[in-house]
């Protein structure tokens, strides 16, 4: 892969932290390297990295998308709501699946036919898609205690949490959209030069419904985990996580401006501020501070970015 | 030449954005197998034109008939399945992309929606070998290379594909003297095969020795369309800076 290999560079470099992080957090509290404590940060880095996996698309095509968490209430309540009636849980499920999809299909739409911001399309959504949420339930958290949304919630598969394996194959199948598909071709042509792409013929509008879509199955998705995880939905659930996905991509070092990065440095974006939070937690530090933290990891990050490509 | 019937006609073009009148009622014609020198000062409306022609503006009156057929060219993908290739003035290129993605941009090689990277590469290679151009590497991002080497890269893939009729805005701009002799020897090869070929350019020099014939716009009107050699270098010259036609004396009888 020709592209990963000039983009490796800030692979190494976020890989390096991440590790050096873990290394130190290991050292300053015994408990950061146990089973328990792994299994734990995971579980909560799941949802996060899942849509950041969206995220990281959505930027890389020059855009964003705020409702990702919106999407995923919505998507969540849909799910709660056809349990509660006795629907099947996989049917529930695809049909939470479906939501996600069709909120992102509509962000795609007002974006490209009405000639929308992302930033403002999405801002709308993300109010219509909570609002949505709250109307179906009357703001009431349902309970999902079957068994399909335990065992996400719960079981581990060959020592590691279930969430962690949707985690990582949402980040296989999307790297290989991005660096291996005509369709990933294009959502760097896009995010490289939008102009361009449409003078050399890419259908511009149509490849950025399906990020879009995208975006929005993964915050679909992202809901089933979360489901698992509570055996509950809230409507209120996930609010102001869009920025903790766009954080992680940020992070990660994927450009803000469009065209450049790789989607897995989303997933150790993600997984850096989890471990800050986490690590925070075990040795006692007051969560007020992890804000702070994070704060200024976000700025450092996008700061050395831009030393790197002052010294190229 | 002008026995073959028109490749490409251009009738009554008119184009403003939104107060800015472009162009007003401009005409060109371009037969198989010529040079056509398109003329004018800055801002005579040439890009314009044939960004038209290219699909990447819409006239806002008159037609366009290719092989004597009316054309509804409403977009660049319209224009490419007409054979109609064009080099941009601004060269059209994604910075952060390498030279293959760039040259199979819009319609890469692919099966079953992944893409034939290889193919691409080796394809990108022998295209761009063709123009002599020295590319270190194909890996390295457009953004990264010289102005000339994105010029053979922006000239390599209009040529690359099964083109009739090709636009070129300005191409030898950015290019050193032997780069732009290897784009002339390429484009009489071109010719030769009988492609039609929309040539702009400021070099008076260049336009007078290349081309078969000339139209000079003038605040987006022709002035004059003729073969080249009807004129002198300097009548030609005179008529892009006033915009009125000269009646020549000197070599008269060609029409
Ligand atoms: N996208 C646009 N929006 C507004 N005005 C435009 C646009 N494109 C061109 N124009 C205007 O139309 C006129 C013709 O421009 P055009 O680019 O066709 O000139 P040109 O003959 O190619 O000039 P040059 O030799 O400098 O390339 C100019 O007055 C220009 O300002
Ligand atoms: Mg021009």
């Amino acid at each position: 892969m020709e592209f990963a290999k000039i983009r490796s560079q800030p692979l190494v470099w976020i890989l390096l932290v991440a590790v050096i992080l873990a290394i130190v957090l290991s050292f300053l509290s015994p408990f950061f390297m146990t089973v328990g404590n792994m299994t734990n940060l995971s579980k909560q880095v799941s949802i996060v990295a899942i849509l950041a996996a969206g995220q990281a698309v959505v930027i890389i095509s020059g855009g964003i998308d705020l409702s990702v968490g919106s999407i995923l209430a919505l998507s969540a309540v849909v799910i709660g709501a056809l349990i509660q009636v006795d629907v099947d849980p996989m049917l529930a499920t695809l049909a939470g699946l479906m939501t996600g999809t069709i909120a992102g299909l509509v962000n795609g739409i007002v974006i490209t036919r009405g000639n929308i911001p992302p930033f403002i399309a999405t801002l709308g959504m993300l109010g219509i898609a909570r609002g949505l949420a709250l109307v179906i339930t009357e703001g009431v958290s349902y309970q999902v205690l079957v068994p399909f949304f335990l065992f996400i919630g719960n079981s581990k598969f060959l020592g590691l949490p279930i969430p962690l394996y949707f985690v990582l194959l949402t980040f296989l199948i999307v790297a290989i959209m991005m660096h291996m598909t005509v369709f990933g071709r294009h959502v760097y042509a896009i995010g490289g030069d939008e102009r361009v792409a449409r003078l050399e013929g890419i259908p511009v509008d149509r490849q950025k419904i399906k990020i879009y879509m995208l975006s929005g199955f993964l915050a679909a998705l992202a809901a089933v985990v979360m489901t698992g995880r509570l055996a509950a939905t809230p409507p209120s659930v996930a609010q102001g996580i869009e920025l903790q996905a766009i954080a992680a991509v940020i992070i990660g070092g994927v450009s803000f401006v469009g065209g450049r990065g790789l989607v897995v440095t989303a997933l150790i974006g993600a997984l850096i501020m989890a471990m800050i939070t986490n690590g925070l937690n075990i040795l006692g530090i007051s969560s007020f501070y992890q804000q702070v933290l994070i704060g200024m990891v976000i700025i450092a990050a996008v700061w050395l970015d831009n030393l790197k490509t002052a010294s190229r | 030449m002008s026995q073959k019937p028109p490749l490409v006609e251009m009738r009554h073009i008119s184009k403003h954005f939104g107060g800015i009148q472009a162009l007003t009622d401009a005409e060109l014609e371009l037969y198989p197998g010529e040079v056509l020198g398109v003329l004018g000062h800055n801002g005579a409306g040439k890009s314009t034109l044939i960004k038209i022609l290219a699909g990447a503006e819409k006239a806002n009156e008159g037609a366009i008939f290719i092989d004597g057929h009316e054309a509804h060219i409403d977009d660049p993908n319209d224009a490419r399945g007409l054979g109609i290739e064009t080099i941009y003035q601004e060269l059209a290129l994604c910075g952060n992309l390498n030279a293959p993605a760039n040259l199979y941009m819009g319609r890469e090689l692919s099966k079953w929606g992944f893409l034939r990277k290889r193919a691409m590469k080796e394809e990108a290679e022998k295209a761009l070998s063709r123009l002599n151009i020295r590319i270190k590497s194909l890996d390295v991002e457009v953004e990264a290379m010289s102005g000339g080497q994105r010029q053979a890269i922006s000239i390599s893939r209009a040529v690359h594909f099964d083109t009739k009729i090709l636009i070129m805005d300005e191409p030898t701009a950015a290019l050193g003297m032997e780069e732009s002799r290897m784009v002339m020897e390429l484009t009489v090869e071109l010719k030769k095969q009988g492609i039609g070929i929309i040539w702009i350019s400021h070099d008076i020099h260049e336009v007078y020795n290349f081309t078969d014939r000339i139209t000079i716009l003038h605040g987006g009107t022709n002035v004059v369309t003729a073969p080249t050699k009807d004129f002198t270098q300097d009548e030609i010259v005179s008529m892009i800076i006033s915009g009125r036609p000269i009646e020549h004396s000197n070599k008269a009888n060609s029409d």
